[in-house]
């Protein structure tokens, strides 16, 4: 108690205050760059007299931004979802069902964990062309269910393969079908590891880039992270209004960041210690 | 969803089996469950999403690899020629090299500063000031890479925030259009690269420290260790495991950058930032060499494979 303001401890603050600095100082940068008047010469770093907080109106109307929420948030409802389901179904399976050539089928799944989209980019740009999604958001969704089994299926497979199996074979002798197992012994026991994979999920969907620059021109069609892209090339010489609409295209994830706070940050560390 | 769910099903099913069975604990069926299929059937949805989006076009691309295919017209077997290629054409190899470059700063920068902070900060990590610091220090994992890139790109540019601190601190002599210089632009992409790094690390390297044995840090300053004999001798063996995610995860997306990459430079000026994400982006919709791209693919995906794989097995070994 007594050492509290010892200069080790004061250091070890200022080295705690750095670090946030350090952080928000981009993202301050924009702001006060936000609010400076439209078509001046902004300074990176600095509080403008005059706040033009009209810019976000701007900014709103001009990339309209409404739409471009629709579509990532409608994006989000058909991704997570279903990637939810298939990788519960998936990973109770592999916890406890027998499966043919199970090992092999696993470590399949796993090997994606280290596979670059990159690398498959192109045939899945083929792919939309021939199934006919190309430039839909289904170019986007169908391709990011699959992406997204990978780490489902091995994150699923380990919440399940926590519970005892005494649960599994107890209701089993009752004559329990495997679905009402599933559905009212084990699903809610793993419902905290359910909803880190959804909060996982979301953030990698809204955050998805390259699958929109390639596969979807419309920015209306987008994720929200495929939509700034778009904002960067319109807007690059007007950068008031850029970082006007970037911030705007920031704050939902930001707001339900803020909301669910200790469950995101449980999520990404969690989501890690893969 | 509420929490009322979490206990009705076990207690549905205890009710169902709570007359004492007879059936004795040996007669349990080895095997849980039935005929096999049944798990494939669970498992199908999951399987076909996969085999559908991830699986069948790695094998194209794979295939593309070994012709030359401008996505259009006809595909001429060239074997492994564009393998070659890209060991030894310069921009190709090059993309490769400055991806490693990039390791450094999306990785030994933020995993070593992050160990450091982590040591300093154990003991200021609980309390309101600790927890503000976790929140904030969390938040561009939370950003898309491409508003972090956005973010970087003005505060780099000539007016931007780096130029306007080092005019403040009399070190405007420095100040240049960072992404535009031909020696730094490499650095200060990979600079963003740790801003979005560092905080992830630090918060997960700290939430490590957190769980070490006090009685091991005693132990050390009982025995006279001095701070750095404590680091290296009970900090990191102790968060090995939270090491060892932190250089898989940010390696990964060294290795495979591409968002930060496209949007802030766009691998200029000249190739001097080109990375394979971006290259490989390049080559099959801007130039149309799509058997150049997939084979870069291809190495990029081994690379990676090599690269990650030692760090599982280092990570397990005790």
């Amino acid at each position: 108690m007594t050492k509290r303001w010892s200069p080790t401890h004061m250091m070890r603050y200022a080295l705690l205050l750095a670090l946030i600095v350090y952080t928000l100082l981009p993202l301050i940068s924009m702001l006060t760059t936000a609010l400076a008047p439209e078509g001046s010469v902004p300074r990176g770093l600095e509080w403008p007299s005059d706040p033009q907080w009209g810019n976000f109106r701007l900014a709103w109307r001009e990339a309209d931004l409404l739409p471009l929420l629709l579509s990532s948030s409608l994006i989000v409802l058909a991704v997570v979802p279903v990637s939810l389901v298939l990788a519960s179904f998936a990973g109770y399976a592999f916890a406890f069902l027998r499966i043919p050539g199970r090992r092999v089928l696993y470590v399949g799944f796993l090997a994606g964990l280290a596979l670059p989209l990159e690398a498959l980019i192109t045939p899945l740009y083929y792919q939309a062309r021939s199934l006919g999604t190309f430039e839909s958001r289904w170019a986007i969704i169908l391709p990011l269910i699959g992406l997204f089994m990978s780490f489902g299926v091995f994150w699923m497979t380990n919440q399940f393969k926590s519970l005892t199996p005494e649960l599994q074979q107890a209701a089993q002798l009752d004559g329990a079908s495997q679905w009402q197992i599933f559905r009212h012994v084990h699903l809610p026991l793993v419902r905290s590891g359910l909803s880190v994979l959804g909060i996982l999920y979301f953030l990698w969907t809204w955050n998805q880039f390259l699958l929109a620059l390639v596969l979807v021109s419309d920015p209306h069609h987008r994720t929200m992270a495929g939509a700034l892209g778009t904002f960067q090339s319109q807007y690059g010489t007007n950068i008031v209004l850029l970082c006007a609409a970037a911030l705007i295209v920031m704050i939902p994830s930001l707001l339900i960041y803020l909301v669910f706070q200790r469950q995101f940050i449980n999520a990404i560390l969690q989501g890690g210690l893969k | 969803m509420s929490a009322n769910s979490a206990v009705e099903p076990g207690r549905a099913v205890r009710e169902r089996i709570s007359p004492p069975t007879r059936a004795p604990k040996k007669r349990l069926p080895p095997k849980i469950a039935g005929r096999s299929m049944v798990g494939l059937v669970w498992a199908g949805p999951a399987l076909v999403a996969y085999a559908v989006f991830v699986v069948y076009p790695f094998t194209q691309t794979v295939r593309y690899s070994l012709y030359d295919w401008d996505g259009f017209g006809s595909a001429r077997f060239v074997g492994i020629e564009n393998y070659r290629r890209v060991l030894t054409d310069p921009q190709l190899a090059g993309s490769i090299g400055h991806a490693f470059v990039l390791i450094v700063f999306f990785t030994v920068i933020p995993v070593g500063v992050g160990l450091l902070c982590a040591a300093a900060l154990s003991r200021v990590d609980r309390g309101p000031v600790g927890g503000l610091a976790r929140a904030v220090l969390i938040v561009p994992q939370i950003l898309p890479l491409v508003g972090a890139a956005i973010a970087w790109t003005w505060a780099y540019s000539s007016e931007g925030a780096i130029n306007q601190l080092l005019r403040a601190v009399g070190l405007g002599g420095l100040a240049r259009p960072w992404l535009a210089d031909f020696d730094l632009a490499l650095p200060a992409v990979g600079l963003i690269g740790t801003w979005v790094s560092l905080g992830f690390c630090t918060v997960l390297l700290l939430s490590g420290v957190g769980r070490i044995d006090k009685s091991l840090f005693e132990a050390a300053r009982l025995d006279g260790a001095g701070h750095f004999r404590e680091l290296t001798t009970v900090l990191i063996p102790g968060v090995r495991r939270e090491i060892t995610v932190c250089v898989t995860v940010t390696v990964i997306a060294a290795l495979a950058s591409f968002d930060i990459v496209y949007v802030s430079t766009g691998g200029g000026p000249g190739t001097e930032t080109m990375v394979p994400g971006v290259e490989i982006y390049r080559l099959t919709f801007l130039s149309q060499q799509v058997g150049q791209a997939s084979a870069l693919g291809v190495a990029l995906t081994v690379l990676v494979l090599a690269v990650v794989l030692p760090l599982q097995w280092l990570g397990r070994e005790r």
